[in-house]
Formats: C-alpha cells, sequence, structure tokens
C-alpha cells in the first residue's frame, strides 16, 4: 500500500503537484493517467524519492518514507528510455542491485538466470544493451528492478519509446507478469487505451491535481467531470453536455425521436442536425452532424443501423442521447 | 561484432512460465546488428556507387593536398631528425642516448609527466563533475578561466609560477629548483586537458542511469565508481594521455622554477637545448627521437584504448 497525502512540489513558481492524496493499494496496478505536464512523472518519482516534496508525505506499507533517500524506498523502477547500463552485459545490468548488496554468488545466479527467463531474455545474458531492441532492452530493465524485490514497482512511461505493436504486446505481457508475482505497481501513461487495457484502477491528474481515481469502468461510464470523460474516450457536443458519440442515437423521424426522448430523464433532447459527412471506420461508421444551432459534433453507429438509414450528405436528421448514454455537464473551467 | 552470433532464435524459443510477448527480437528494428551488416554491404551496392563517385572525385587532390601538408610540416621533419639522430650511425646513437645525462633527464622527464597525468585525471575529473554537476556563482568565470594556463605564452607561466614560489615567495613556499616546483609548472599547462575532454561527456551524460542505480540501492559512491566512471573512463584517458604527451614535451614552463639541475630538474627538452649548446648535435636529435617515440607510443596506447570500449559499447543512433 502505498499512501500519498497533500503531497506538493513547486518548480520555481509553477505549482507541478497541488496537494495530491493517493491511495494505492498493495497488489494493485494503478495507472497514473493524464495529459503532457499534468504531474504524472513528478508524482511516480517523488513516490521513488528521486524528487523531493515541499510539502505531504510518503508511506509506503505504513512506513513513512518522506524523509528516505530511493536507496532505501524498497522500490524498482523502470524508466521510458531504458537507462540501462551500457558498459554492462544484460546479466550485470539484471544482477546490479544483487551484486551491490554482496550476495553470494551462487544466489546472484540463480536468481538473475530466473528473472531472465520470465522477461524472456535467456540466451541474451552476455549481449550489452546496445545489441538488444528496445523492446528487450525495456525487459532487461525491469528484470533488473525486480531483482531487488521491491515492495512497489514504478514505472514512468515504459512503453513510450516502442513503437505501437511492440507497446500493445509488452503491456499485455506486463499484465500478466504482474498477475504472477503481485508486487504492487504504479505506471504512468499519457495512453488512455493502455490505461485501460492494464490497469485495475487508473488515477486521472491533470494541472497538478487529481481528477478521478476508479476502476476503468467507472471512469468511463460515471466520469466525475467532463476533463475525465474527455481523456478516456471521444466524446460529442450534444445541446451543451458531452455523451460519448456511439451513445448517440439518429432518428429520420422527429416525432419517434421525441417519444424516446421522453423516457430519458436527463438528456440533452432532441438535437435536429445535417449531416456533413459520413466515415466508415470499418465495423462502426461515424456521421459528422452540424446541428441547426451551428454546433458540430459527431455520432458513431453500427454499419447495419447506417444502413438502414441509408444516410446521405446535405440531409437532416434528429440526434439524441440512449437511455442508458453517459452524460456530463459541461463545465468550460475544466476544459483541457 | 562476434557477440551477435548468438542466434536470437534459439533463445526465444525456449520454455518460459510466461509466454512471450510476440515480437521478442524478431520483428523490432535492431539497429545494431542488422544495420552493420547493411552499412558494410551497403558500399559494394551499385545503389551507392554513384554517390561515391561524386565524393572521390575530389579524393585525389584531396588526398595530395593532406599527404604534401603532413610530409612538409610533420613526417620530413622528423625524419630529418631521426637522420640527425642517427648520423653517427646505431652505436653514435646507442651513446647519445644512454649517456647517463640523457637517462636522467629523460627519467626525471618521464616520472614527473606521469605524476603530472595521474593528479590531471584525479583534479580534471572532479573539476568537470563540479563544472557540469553544481551550481554556484561565478561558474561561468571558472569555466572561462581553466583554459587560460593552455592559452598563455608559457614562459609567461614561468614567471607567474616563479614569483609565487620562487625565492621571494609571498606565500613562503620555494619550489625553484625543486621536482615539484616541475610537477607545479606541468599542472599548470596541462590543467584544461582532462577538464575540457571530460566536461561534454558528463553533460551528454544520461542522469536516469544514476537514478536507476540509486533506486537499486547504490551509495552516491557506488555509483559513481560502477556507473558514472565507467562511461567517463575513454575521456578521462585521453585528456590525461593529451596532458602526458604534452608535459614530457615542456619546455618554457618549466625552464625557470626547473633550475635545470642534472639528475634533479632537468628535463629532457632541457637537456636537449643545452647539447645544441654545446654542439652535441647528435646527442640532442638522439634524446629528441626518444621523446618522440615515448609521445608516439602514448598517442598510440590511446587509440587502442579508445576504440575498444567503442566497439564494446557501440552506442545506437
Ligand atoms: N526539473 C523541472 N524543472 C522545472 N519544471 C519541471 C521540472 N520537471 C517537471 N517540470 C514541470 O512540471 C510539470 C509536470 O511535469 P511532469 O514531468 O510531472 O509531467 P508529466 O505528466 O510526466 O508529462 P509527460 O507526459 O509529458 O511526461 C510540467 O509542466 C513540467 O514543465
Ligand atoms: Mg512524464
Amino acid at each position: 500500500m502505498i499512501t500519498v497525502t497533500a503531497a506538493r512540489k513547486h518548480y520555481g513558481s509553477f505549482l507541478a503537484l497541488d496537494d495530491v492524496d493517493i491511495d494505492i493499494p498493495s497488489g494493485s496496478l494503478t495507472a497514473l493517467l493524464g495529459p503532457s505536464g499534468s504531474g504524472k512523472s513528478t508524482l511516480l518519482r517523488a513516490i521513488a524519492g528521486l524528487e523531493g516534496l515541499d510539502g505531504g508525505t510518503v508511506t509506503i506499507d505504513g512506513r513513512d518514507v518522506t524523509a528516505e533517500p530511493p536507496q532505501r524506498r524498497g522500490i524498482g523502477f523502470v524508466f521510458q528510455h531504458y537507462a540501462a547500463f551500457k558498459h554492462m552485459t544484460v546479466r550485470d545490468n539484471v544482477a546490479f542491485g544483487l551484486t551491490i548488496r554482496k550476495r553470494p554468488k551462487a544466489e546472484i545466479a540463480k536468481k538473475v538466470d530466473d528473472l531472465l527467463e520470465i522477461v524472456g531474455l535467456d540466451g541474451f545474458q552476455h549481449r550489452y544493451p546496445a545489441q538488444l531492441s528496445g523492446g528487450q532492452r525495456q525487459r532487461m530493465a525491469l528484470a533488473r528492478a525486480l531483482a531487488v524485490d521491491p515492495q512497489v514497482l514504478l514505472l514512468d512511461e515504459p512503453f513510450g519509446a516502442l513503437d505501437a505493436k511492440v507497446r500493445t504486446d509488452l503491456r499485455q505481457w506486463l499484465r500478466r507478469l504482474h498477475d504472477e508475482v503481485h508486487v504492487t505497481t504504479v505506471l504512468v501513461t499519457h495512453d488512455q487505451e493502455e490505461a485501460l487495457d492494464v490497469a485495475d484502477r487508473i488515477a486521472v491528474l491533470n494541472h497538478g491535481r487529481i481528477e478521478q481515481v476508479g476502476d476503468p469502468v467507472t471512469l468511463y461510464e460515471r466520469p466525475a467531470n467532463d476533463f475525465v470523460m474527455g481523456f478516456l474516450g471521444s466524446v460529442a457536443s450534444l445541446g451543451g453536455q458531452l455523451v460519448r458519440p456511439h451513445d448517440i442515437v439518429l432518428e429520420r423521424d422527429h416525432a419517434a425521436a421525441l417519444a424516446l426522448d421522453a423516457k430519458v430523464a436527463d438528456s440533452p433532447g432532441v438535437i435536429t442536425a445535417t449531416v456533413e459527412r459520413v466515415v466508415p471506420l470499418g465495423f462502426e461508421v461515424r456521421v459528422d452532424l452540424r446541428a441547426d444551432s451551428g454546433e458540430r459534433f459527431a455520432a458513431q453507429i453500427t454499419r447495419r443501423d447506417a444502413a438502414e438509414l441509408g444516410l446521405r450528405e446535405g440531409e437532416t436528421i434528429h440526434a439524441r442521447a440512449t437511455s442508458r448514454s453517459t452524460v456530463v455537464d459541461h463545465d468550460p473551467a475544466l476544459a483541457i | 561484432m562476434t557477440s551477435n552470433a548468438i542466434d536470437s532464435r534459439g533463445a526465444e524459443q525456449s520454455a518460459s512460465p510466461l509466454s512471450r510477448p510476440g515480437s521478442g527480437g524478431r520483428d523490432e528494428p535492431r539497429p545494431d546488428g542488422a544495420g552493420d551488416g547493411g552499412r558494410s554491404g551497403g558500399s559494394t551496392t551499385p545503389a551507392t556507387k554513384p554517390n561515391r563517385a561524386r565524393v572521390g572525385a575530389v579524393r585525389p587532390l584531396g588526398i595530395g593536398v593532406v599527404t604534401l601538408w603532413l610530409s612538409v610540416i610533420v613526417l620530413l621533419p622528423l625524419a630529418a631528425l631521426t637522420a640527425a639522430a642517427f648520423s653517427e650511425g646505431w652505436a653514435g646513437f646507442w651513446e647519445a642516448i644512454t649517456a647517463p645525462a640523457a637517462i636522467a633527464a629523460l627519467w626525471v622527464t618521464v616520472l614527473v609527466s606521469a605524476i603530472v597525468a595521474v593528479i590531471n585525471a584525479v583534479t580534471g575529473t572532479l573539476i568537470a563533475w563540479v563544472l557540469v554537476r553544481d551550481d554556484f556563482r561565478g561558474k561561468r568565470f571558472v569555466n572561462a578561466i581553466i583554459d587560460l594556463p593552455f592559452a598563455l605564452p608559457t614562459i609567461v607561466a614561468s614567471i607567474v609560477l616563479l614569483s609565487l614560489y620562487g625565492p621571494n615567495s609571498p606565500i613562503d613556499v620555494q619550489l625553484n629548483a625543486t621536482r615539484w616546483g616541475l610537477i607545479v609548472a606541468l599542472l599548470f599547462v596541462t590543467l584544461p586537458f582532462v577538464v575540457r575532454s571530460v566536461q561534454p561527456v558528463l553533460i551528454e551524460a544520461d542522469r536516469e542511469v544514476e537514478e536507476a542505480a540509486a533506486s537499486l540501492g547504490a551509495s552516491s559512491w557506488t555509483t559513481f565508481r560502477r556507473v558514472v566512471l565507467p562511461t567517463l573512463a575513454p575521456a578521462i584517458l585521453s585528456g590525461t594521455g593529451l596532458a602526458f604527451a604534452r608535459a614530457i614535451g615542456e619546455y618554457g614552463s618549466v625552464v625557470l622554477i626547473g633550475g635545470n639541475i642534472p639528475r634533479e630538474t632537468q628535463v629532457a627538452s632541457q637537456y636537449i637545448q643545452q647539447q645544441i649548446e654545446i654542439d652535441r648535435p647528435v646527442n640532442a636529435a638522439a634524446v629528441s627521437v626518444a621523446l618522440l617515440a615515448i609521445a608516439f607510443a602514448t598517442l598510440l596506447l590511446l587509440r587502442v584504448v579508445a576504440s575498444r570500449t567503442q566497439r564494446r559499447e557501440e552506442r545506437d543512433a
């Protein structure tokens, strides 16, 4: 369990962490999600002790480590750009934490072999980091961090420097690894898809503050505000409210739309709009619309619905939110 | 790149409790191994030929100019020197080089220069560290002043040092006509070498690597010794080598403070000067050739070490 209380951090006059409180349960995989500059790395580095706080406390498993240096926090840290020890072989990199603790040679050798097998780098022991691909280097860095049996594993955009395919592979692999070793893990990412994919809890940060913490489903379906809603998926602004594009239903018949809408308590009502563009996206179709008020928004409907409607550009259509849709009142002060 | 011969496929196939990410070592671009083969192969493919031909057009002229220049400026004088050293045959050379005074002068030179080089390796690295990592008032001024001893005419350096450490020393430290005097003078003129070669490497150094070491439990000293120092080593070594090479040939800065006492503080350059004055050109040339050989060996050693560490690390872009 990691507990951060009232964490505050200034860089000069800039407030990077603004009274952040967060609990990270033992054994969880928590993602810190937020746009660039929102303070994700600062918070993670404060937990690691790589960055000092101006105020607040950090406790790890009940131990107040606020004044402790990173060496004594029982952490493993993985950096975006691997931070490999270039002059050491893969084996020596992974063994580093154990070697400096002067563990017996046999114990080190066994542990390193086990870890290299877990991360799929057995057979690469004698290579230098420069002779590995990016994904392999990051797995080496992970093995190196795990070698010291950390109480918490902290990863700062660990897959950020890798290409899309490797990134998705590695994050699913990380999820499986986490299910095996159960170490409390905090993962920083600015990619909502990555957070939804691997994390069992997500904390959304914005401007050095935590907007919402929760499991992925809660965050997606019941966002606390329109920032969280906007960050965890695409949104359409419908009559001053934010809805998911796939929660918009299109009807040719205005009366039918109204009748359906009457059952929805808190919906933005029926909006009459002109079809500007119909974009096939594979399984779904995106319909770009312009409301009579001039407001532009997009709806995402299935291919079959689109075919039934037979939409053509320039036509008039009636749009409304479905009954179970996620709706958040738009607050301009919270806009991204 | 022989270690690349390890078959990544074979390694990938061995069993693991967890299934591997599909990417393994195959799909991802590998900048080192594949690139290397491509590069060396590329020079013979037709695609690159026109390019090479265009570059090649200036080649004969370029090579000619470089060869001529090196010949006139470097090789010819060196050849003349060597010829002079052997003008009385091998026996003459041997006699000149094994004269007790000559051996003593060479010994003093190498000993003092080696001490200076070692001190430089430590203090130069320290100064570079402070200049890069610490923030203090007047840092830019200190940074600018590092090159001054190098830029100053060496005889001026000699006078400066003599007035500070000479017989009328204001701080009552008299080093004139001692080996310590030589060492101080040589330290003065060789100050920038290590500093200036370590500084850029330190600026470029990845701080996250040090943070990684700290997160793994390494103390600052352990991090420095096991992580930072190995990456600085080639730069320290090359700076030290240059300082050493400069020190063995130094004349101006030691001429006043050294005192020119044979077997004590007379360095090789002073011995050469003395032999010229008493009209023994063979002796002078022979010792010069010895200095030349030492300097050359130093530079050669540096190259070998540098290329070895470079090959091992093979940083990618
Ligand atoms: N060493 C520093 N000096 C000054 N300002 C800093 C420093 N480190 C971070 N900041 C500022 O603090 C803010 C938060 O930085 P942080 O690195 O935590 O962002 P982040 O959420 O990790 O962003 P990214 O996704 O781009 O990595 C940024 O606006 C950044 O400019
Ligand atoms: Mg960051």
